[in-house]
């Protein structure tokens, strides 16, 4: 089953860690990106600052064009950061992945993937 | 743990500080009521876990503190009176957005309060809004800590005895703030470049605290092209920070840079901010200066360079902001187009203007190196060294004046 860890947190709270606790944070992903490329094949994104996002919504009547707006007016609230794809065995092993990423700046999300397409497919 | 939780108060401080000063109508008052809150957090988000709404919480845990010390002050007692509805009605959540941006753009153009001198302005911003200790101010300008304590204060004096109104502002009030705040942190940037060079000086904090600035107000004004371009024209310079110092120190030119070292990161993430900001179809002097960086940042070297569009961009920014150092930027990428002639003859214009700017002679001394006339080019190197140049500045003049004096002797 492939499972995505999702990773949400307040965007800035890393960049203001001192360096040392910074390259703390990034040795946990650099070990889980080396761990999942052992077993085979992998997706992982990392988002820039929500600053940088711009907003498809929805067009409101029928017939005209989606809305452009510049993004969600920004707060310091929790938000997406990025995530990670793999094929794992069951859920219990997703955890055990989870956990190498584990830190204070991030929650973390472990769910089930519906499906899958490119790099790795869920079929 | 408690780096994580500093981390966080640090994240929080602008908006927070900028709430707190509305509130209290006095910035020492809100700095104190902040600092109480913080040493609050300290001890009880170990204990009861981080809240849900950092932002909200140090808010009212501040207000509370400071709402105390506010009845016990004979001083303020006349603030409580007066704002006294208020006090009742401050919500226990985070103001709502809007109010929110207008409290911390209020606070930063209380910073930039025109009586002030560009780097006191720059400094109590670092302080107040930031939250930078005084050692911290002062190793970025690289001086005395006492002297930048006394500064400091007396900046506080004067922003006290003129206040700026906390109603909420008009647009055009409110565009001119933004403009003028958005100068005050590019030209933090600014000065943390040019002080972070030399002599294992490499002061790079100015340059990460504007930043930091700059990123708060393209976050709390996602609609405004230029504020998104100037944390792109930051990061763009940004990215350059390992490759324009070498391993003695010394000032690297753009030219000369291994563009190796360029920060990959900073520039993907600049490159998807000016995007943004191009879509506004604004054409304001950050959009284009961003456009100018962007296209040095995406050339693999100077050859490849496409020295016809930054001349382009140059022109623009020079309808925009009709200055003899644009013009001169402008001229130096004629020079890469048409040759040294061409660019020695432009800035002829410009000579008497620029008279005294040392970037106007070693730009001349460098065309003139490129002619061959080795003469002339070591008088206007000579001029530069006349105009008090900063110490790396000193040592790149003084290897091109020994290049040409070699070639004179044939060497």
């Amino acid at each position: 089953m492939i499972y995505a860890i999702t990773i949400y947190g307040e965007p800035g709270v890393f960049e203001a860690l001192p360096k040392d606790r910074q390259e703390e944070v990034m040795s946990g992903h650099g070990a889980l990106q080396s761990a999942l490329t052992d077993r085979g094949e992998f997706v992982s994104m990392k988002l820039m600052p929500p600053t940088s996002a711009v907003m498809v919504e929805p067009a409101t009547t029928e017939g005209t064009a989606p809305l452009i707006t510049d993004g969600p007016f920004a707060e310091t609230k929790e938000n997406f950061l990025g995530f990670y794809a793999a094929d794992f065995k069951d859920l219990d092993e997703a955890l055990e992945y989870a956990k190498m990423i584990s830190s204070p700046v991030a929650r973390l999300e472990v769910r089930p993937v519906a499906w899958a397409g490119g790099a790795i497919s869920s079929e | 743990m408690s780096d994580w939780l500093e981390a966080t108060i640090t994240l929080h401080r602008p908006r927070a500080l900028a709430a707190l000063t509305r509130l209290f109508r006095d910035i020492d008052t809100a700095e104190e009521a902040f600092a109480e809150a913080c040493l609050k957090a300290l001890t009880v988000w170990p204990k009861d876990g981080t809240p849900r709404d950092p932002l909200a919480w140090l808010l009212t845990t501040a207000r509370n503190s400071g709402l105390d010390h506010v009845r016990k002050s004979q001083r303020r007692a006349a603030i409580l009176a007066r704002h006294s509805e208020e006090f009742q009605l401050m919500p226990a959540e985070t103001p709502d957005p809007d109010e929110m941006r207008d409290d911390v753009l209020r606070l930063l153009f209380i910073c930039c309060h025109p009586e002030l001198d560009r780097r006191d302005q720059i400094a109590i911003a670092l302080r107040v809004v930031l939250g930078l200790s005084v050692d911290e101010i002062a190793s970025g300008f690289l001086i005395r800590p006492k002297t930048m304590e006394q500064r400091i204060t007396r900046t506080k004096k004067k922003i006290a005895s003129n206040p700026v109104a906390f109603e909420t502002p008009s647009p055009a009030e409110r565009g001119a703030r933004l403009g003028e705040v958005s100068l005050m942190v590019y030209l933090m940037f600014s000065e943390g470049w040019s002080t972070s060079a030399g002599q294992n000086q490499i002061k790079l904090t100015l340059c990460e605290e504007a930043i930091r600035l700059a990123r708060l107000l393209a976050a709390l004004f996602p609609a405004m092209g230029e504020q998104a371009a100037l944390l792109a024209l930051l990061l763009f310079q940004h990215a350059r920070r390992h490759a324009r110092i070498d391993t003695d120190g010394k000032l690297v030119a753009l030219d000369d840079q291994d563009r190796s070292l360029w920060d990959r990161s900073d520039i993907a993430e600049a490159t998807g901010l000016l995007q943004k900001a191009q879509r506004t179809g604004h054409h304001g002097v950050y959009i284009v200066q961003a456009a100018i960086a962007a296209t040095h940042a995406h050339a693999d070297s100077v050859d490849d360079t496409d020295w016809a569009s930054i001349e382009s961009h140059y022109a623009a920014l020079y309808a925009l902001l009709p200055t003899p150092v644009i013009r001169l930027n402008q001229i130096a990428a004629q020079a890469k187009l048409h040759g040294p002639y061409y660019a020695l003859k432009a800035m002829e214009t410009l000579a008497q203007d620029l008279s005294t700017y040392r970037w106007f002679h070693a730009m001349r001394g460098g065309l003139l190196q490129e002619t061959g006339d080795h003469n002339a080019a070591i008088a206007a190197f000579e001029t530069v060294m006349n105009l008090g140049p900063t110490a790396p500045e000193r040592v790149a003049i003084t290897e091109k004046i020994e290049i040409s004096q070699n070639k004179l002797r044939g060497v």
